[in-house]
């Protein structure tokens, strides 16, 4: 919803309003308010009016299994993200070995998460803006083979969810050490020929994503992204930047800080020198590349290559789609590998201190920090979602595109901006519940 | 619930408040059915799906998905209700307040202020109720979908129902039924699991029975369940201690008035139980 104000002052000190009173196509809602001059850009502040859930105090007291059911309920679309890092970080303070295959299921887990998410985003949310859209459900009236076809790479990723979780929106498979339960390996198999298409179709979505024209907004961000040589950004490897960081992936906290400004109560998160910094499939694709599937390679290469997806976040839903290609062709050869493990998970005690890990949810890197008492009980805890790093850096673009679309009437440049936020796939929910867009002139 | 008979398609909308969008997620779950649904329901508000809104209505139903946490919400829902002629609650947060519902006992650690320093470094920015309760302690509701999440079948049986004007087949029965039929292997009896399934309506086909776990109560008790005679049970029988019979229902319908009593019987939540501020006084002092 877009609204604009304009004010009757001289022509060079013109002031002028342009907001979208709620975003649409966001998981969530939220605002965002940029003050214009003439042609300077004097305030660009992304303000989330979140109704506070309190998830870092109401997890205090509670056992490590019990965590993982909670914080799941911090976002609909991840919850499997939340899940997994938390478990990571539980795991590595009590030492616990995972049998090989249930790392590798925990690995499928997790594609089946991003296929869903980067299909409902590409699809259902950001695609309309493109190809000039209220919604998938209208642009599906003139082009119902292509929604069709996300919808059923959405139902892949849903799939999997259901055969490892038992259901797609707060599954119920996982514990610290494992699962609860494990497929068989004929219930695993089954999903292979749906995996074959998606494999296809995520090939074909970046074929289309990368023929749309991208609005002409470049910048040269900082961007953080796990890495590890061997494995896709996911759950194993280093914390990079561009700048050159590398640290443990535990160690989140002691390179980055979360800070609480007035105008929104989701923490935002920087440098520890005040840098902002950019994370998502753009940064993975970027940093993690070289051990993307060759099929995903391939792909990146007849899109344009990574270049683009660095300097222009309106590329991020290609760099989504090629995502996509190694979430299936990954989860293909899991699956073609995959024995179940003898034991569903391997049991643990607990130990005091610190449990922390860092993983990529579809939308970036989560970091979760819990402080455990010698019964494992936690005493403490820190969570920060992807959406609360990637705020200051969307402010910083939002700073530098608007004046790409001053010119424009005032309705058609908000529902610019709001598409560059969308590009983003925000997901709000996660810290937060209000965001409106909003341009100030004065 | 009387829907307008009307030569035009149904106006629909959905809209949430404090929540994680799973809920609203079972809609865009649908699957291509979802395409065709403008035929009989015309979507007039989603936001997480459609730049094309009418956020004040008028609708013909209304799904919310959320629970009311602040004083702005209170005072939306209110204006929500007068918008709508159906208004249907979606899911835990909507139907029993929620995780987030277990707020309400931070009484017992230095009220909801408390609560506020625990996750922000500055508290003043923050406006929060103390509580985050039940879209039905504030307005009418004319139907509920239950569960943490709703189920997308539930949802397509309502919708079809709806439309066509016959009253929507929901089970009541309890999870324990279902499960017994579905010919699970009982987890409190093989496994001495603690698990909720005899007092909390099925929705779910027994899910976590059938992962060989306890339910966990996502889709909430069942009318005048007896949750002070399965807590006595887990006690006596399981061994658990009063502050685990807690955890356990203490959960993500913890706030429902059946699952409330035992809570309060076994003094409180983890971490917001009335012996915890007994210490932190002791520690103190």
């Amino acid at each position: 919803m877009t609204r604009a104000k304009a004010s009757q002052q001289s022509p060079e000190q013109e002031e002028r309003t342009f907001a979208v009173d709620s975003m649409s196509r966001v998981e969530g809602e939220g605002r965002l308010k940029v003050v214009v001059r003439g042609d300077e850009v004097v305030k660009a502040e992304l303000s989330i009016f979140e109704a506070p859930r309190f998830f870092e105090r109401l997890v205090v007291g509670r056992q490590p299994d019990e965590v993982l059911d909670m914080v799941a309920r911090i976002c609909g679309i991840c919850p499997v993200a939340y899940q997994m890092t938390a478990t990571e970080g539980f795991e590595r303070l009590f030492e616990i070995e995972l049998d090989p295959q249930v790392r590798q299921l925990r690995r499928l887990f997790y594609w089946g998460e991003w296929l869903q998410s980067h299909a409902l985003h590409i699809y259902l949310l950001n695609a309309p803006d493109f190809l000039g859209y209220d919604s998938a459900i209208d642009m599906a009236r003139d082009h119902r083979s292509i929604v069709e076809r996300g919808l059923s790479l959405k139902q892949a990723g849903v799939d999997l969810l259901k055969l490892i979780g038992g259901r797609a929106v707060h599954p119920v498979g996982m514990r610290v050490g494992g699962f609860y339960r494990v497929p068989s390996k004929s219930q695993a198999r089954a999903l292979l020929p749906a995996l074959e298409q998606s494999l296809i179709d995520a090939q074909e979505t970046v074929k289309w994503t990368s023929a749309f024209n991208l609005p002409d907004f470049e910048r040269d961000p900082l961007m953080l992204s796990m890495c590890d040589p061997d494995l896709y950004a996911l759950d194993t490897g280093r914390l990079v930047t561009t700048e050159g960081l590398d640290i443990d992936p535990g160690e989140w906290d002691s390179a980055f800080t979360e800070q609480h400004v007035d105008y929104t109560t989701a923490l935002q998160a920087s440098s520890l020198d005040g840098k902002h910094h950019l994370l998502g499939p753009s940064a993975r694709v970027v940093l993690a590349g070289a051990s993307l599937h060759p099929l995903a390679k391939t792909a990146l290469e007849e899109s344009g290559g990574a270049e683009v997806l660095r300097r222009n976040m309106f590329a991020a839903i290609t760099a989504r789609g090629i995502e996509m290609i190694h979430a299936a062709a990954e989860s293909i050869a899991i699956i073609e590998a995959y024995e179940p493990p003898v034991d569903p998970y391997t049991p643990w005690e607990p130990r005091a201190g610190k449990a922390s890990w860092s993983s990529e949810a579809p939308r970036g890197v989560l970091f979760h920090r819990y402080d455990v008492d010698e019964q494992g009980r936690v005493v403490k805890a820190q969570i920060v979602p992807p959406t609360s790093q990637n705020q200051l850096f969307m402010e910083d673009d939002m700073r530098g595109y608007v004046g790409t679309v001053l010119d424009l009437p005032e309705p058609e440049a908000a529902a610019r901006l709001e598409a560059l936020i969308r590009c983003y796939d925000p997901c709000i929910s996660c810290a937060t519940h209000f965001l409106t867009l909003e341009i100030e002139r004065i | 619930m009387p829907v307008p008979d009307r030569d035009e398609p149904t106006r629909v909308g959905v809209v949430k408040f404090a929540s994680c969008d799973g809920c609203q997620l079972a809609f865009l779950d649908i699957g291509p059915a979802l395409l065709d649904i403008g035929v009989i329901y015309q979507i007039v508000e989603f936001g997480e799906a459609s730049s094309n809104r009418s956020p004040d209505g008028p609708f013909d139903i209304l799904f919310v998905e959320g629970s009311i946490s602040t004083d702005e919400q209170a005072h939306h829902i209110r204006h929500l209700r007068d918008r709508a002629a159906v208004l249907i609650t979606i899911g835990a947060c909507a139907t029993t307040g929620g995780i987030q519902a277990l707020r309400a006992w931070a009484g017992n650690d230095g009220g909801i202020e408390g609560f506020i320093d625990a996750v922000y470094a500055t508290p003043e920015y923050v406006d929060t109720l103390a509580t985050a309760k039940p879209v039905a302690d504030y307005v009418d509701v004319d139907a509920e979908l239950r569960g943490c999440p709703i189920d997308t079948g539930q949802l397509v049986e309502l919708l079809t129902a709806t439309a066509i004007g016959r009253r929507p087949q929901l089970p009541s029965e309890a999870v324990c039924v279902q499960c017994k039929r579905a010919g699970k292997i009982c987890v409190m009896v093989s496994r001495g699991e603690p698990c909720l399934g005899p007092i909390i309506s099925g929705g779910c086909n027994a899910l976590c029975p059938g992962m060989a776990r306890g339910c966990y109560g996502c889709f909430g008790p069942r009318e005048s369940a007896n949750g002070l005679s399965l807590a006595d049970w887990y006690g006596e029988s399981l061994g658990l201690s009063d502050e685990q019979v807690a955890a356990r229902f203490a959960g993500f319908t913890g706030w429902a008035p059946e699952m409330r009593e035992v809570i309060e019987a076994k003094g409180g939540p983890p971490g917001m139980r009335a012996d915890d501020a007994a210490d932190a006084e002791g520690g103190a002092a």
